[in-house]
């Protein structure tokens, strides 16, 4: 079979489906993981139960949503919850298994910043903020983070910790009694990061093909250590890409739609 | 409970100074009255919202708030609030006093609020840098029973609560269906209710356990069709995803937004005159 051409991007995501295990809870994100966990729910695990924290639990969406409150959320969901029940029974409670987070900014042992660059009271940038990240980094049985790799954004030190990883390492997370394990990889552009057993530094365990070591330690903002045999992953495969495309044209078409309201005659 | 307009509701019940919360999370957010409160050019509010976006962003460069309480700000899918940027960084067009909390502490303080209490609980395990950052640090605490570690979050309650509903019946009462975030707690939270509505109905046929906010606990109800745009109203019109998008370009430079906001907002008596300005009315 000829290989199939695909984009970096979409390695990316492909590699993110592939680490959800079917059946499990998932806390999903706009953006790259909610790309990736509906992939994951199209392809080898239809029994994904998603939460958006709007508070669609079960949501099984026709097209990616550009926000989390996109009413095709709702309309699919099992339930749609207040949303301080999401944080409270949902999260909380421990009834989630996957957290998946994105940031601005992650340092050696998967602490994320998505608040400010620069320092807080003077930003160079400010960012987003908090949102649920917190709640979902320190209480979902494990986490996933998606990020591109450079050196801005994976940086020796944090200008915010916003969402716990594991602080400074060596079982500092577990001591401080987080019922999470924390982050379990990082998806990245060039591979996966894991944590050391011991040490809980993030290494580079696995390589996309086509991606070499030193590319992704440049790409660093750290001395990136390289686990001893990294794994070589494989490419997406055609039925993968298929469903990725088919869904990412149903979105992009989807959010071009005019909107028209009609008014009543009297106003 | 009374039926005003929009105008004479904001006339009434929304001062310079006040705290006010403009609920809706992506869905149901209260547009027209937001766009009411910049035409009337109220200031020095303190605006609560979990999650400011557009409405937000519009009010933070109109010049109406002093104060931003959240845990949210972004356009959602899209990028940056330029507006709400600019106001935290260049402190344009004046300075903007922040208290950030995260979407769960948000919850706790409008739980708290709602239930009469001073403070919510959360558990606790290591701070974070916004724990760090705060004016008044959320207290820790020890649980009495167990010994676990939590944290007080202080409660939140708005001089004024604003949302946007599908329906109102004769009586005044209010249905909200559809994602809610915490716009029920932000309501009974408020010293003051005032909702806009899509609709009158003689009855509401309102399900056993949906979302009613009896007539008796709001000041104000004030007919407002299409007043979530370019947010959405379930049951009655899709989010306008095309406008958040085209929002990233307008705001992003202060002369180009100033000019929009005279041209729609300012320009417009009321919201169905802004959507048939923005051509959304059918």
């Amino acid at each position: 079979m000829n290989p199939v051409a695909y984009t970096a991007d979409e390695m990316m995501t492909v590699a993110a489906a592939r680490q959800l295990r079917n059946g499990a809870v998932c806390f999903v994100g706009i953006g790259l993981p909610s790309a990736a966990c509906n992939l994951a729910r199209r392809t080898h695990a239809p029994g994904l139960v998603l939460i958006y924290e709007s508070g669609t639990v079960g949501t099984r969406p026709r097209l990616l949503p550009l926000s989390i409150g996109d009413g095709e959320l709702a309309e699919t969901a099992t339930v749609v919850i207040p949303l301080p029940e999401v944080f409270a029974h949902y999260l909380q409670r421990g009834r989630v298994d996957l957290g998946f987070l994105g940031a601005a900014q992650i340092d050696r042992y998967g602490n994320l910043n998505t608040t400010v660059i620069g320092e807080y009271a003077r930003p160079k940038v400010r960012l987003p903020g908090s949102g649920g990240a917190p709640e979902i980094a320190a209480h979902a049985r494990e986490v996933l983070i998606i990020m591109k790799q450079s050196p801005r954004t994976f940086v020796p030190r944090l200008d915010f910790l916003t969402s716990a990883g594991y602080l400074g390492g060596r079982g500092e997370r577990g001591r401080a009694g987080f019922p999470g394990r924390g982050p379990r990889a990082v998806i990245t552009d060039f591979g996966l990061l894991r944590p050391h057993p011991e040490t809980e530094e993030l290494q580079l365990a696995a390589l996309y093909p086509g991606v070499t070591p030193a590319a992704a330690r440049a790409a660093t903002g750290w001395p990136l250590a390289v686990v001893e045999d990294p794994e070589l992953l494989p490419p997406p495969t055609a039925s993968e890409l298929q469903v990725l495309r088919e869904m990412q044209t149903a979105t992009e078409s989807a959010h071009r739609a005019i909107v028209r309201i009609p008014l009543p005659a009297s106003v | 409970m009374p039926l005003l307009s929009l105008s004479e509701a904001i006339a009434r019940h929304v001062h310079d100074g006040q705290s006010v919360a403009l609920e809706g999370f992506t869905h149901l957010i209260p547009f027209a009255a937001g766009h009411e409160i910049i035409r009337q050019q109220r200031r020095g509010l303190h605006l609560i919202r979990m999650t400011p976006d557009l409405l937000h962003d519009q009010m933070i460069g109109a010049g109406c708030a002093a104060h931003l309480t959240f845990s949210w700000g972004g356009n959602p899918g899209v990028g940056s609030l330029h507006r709400l940027r600019d106001a935290l960084e260049k402190q344009w067009p004046q300075p903007l006093a922040i208290t950030e909390r995260t979407h769960a502490e948000m919850a706790i303080a409008y739980q708290a609020g709602a239930s009469g209490l001073p403070c919510g609980l959360m558990r606790h395990y290591a701070p974070t840098d916004l724990d760090r950052q705060r004016a008044a640090p959320a207290a820790m605490l020890t649980c009495p029973f167990s010994g676990a570690a939590l944290r007080a979050i202080p409660a939140i309650t708005p001089d004024v609560t604003i949302l946007h509903a599908q329906a109102v019946d004769a009586e005044g009462n209010v249905l909200m269906r559809g994602i809610l975030g915490a716009a029920r707690e932000a309501a009974l939270a408020a010293r003051c209710l005032l909702v806009t509505v899509e609709a009158q109905v003689p009855q509401l046929d309102a399900p056993m356990n949906a979302v009613v906010l009896p007539h008796w606990m709001i000041s104000a109800v004030s007919l407002a069709p299409g007043g979530a745009h370019p947010s959405y109203a379930a049951g009655c019109y899709e989010r306008d995803n095309r406008f958040y998008v085209a929002w990233d370009e307008i705001a992003r430079d202060r002369k180009h937004f100033q000019q929009w906001m005279r041209e729609y907002v300012f320009a417009s008596r009321d919201h169905a005159e802004l959507l048939r300005r923005l051509r959304v009315a059918a």
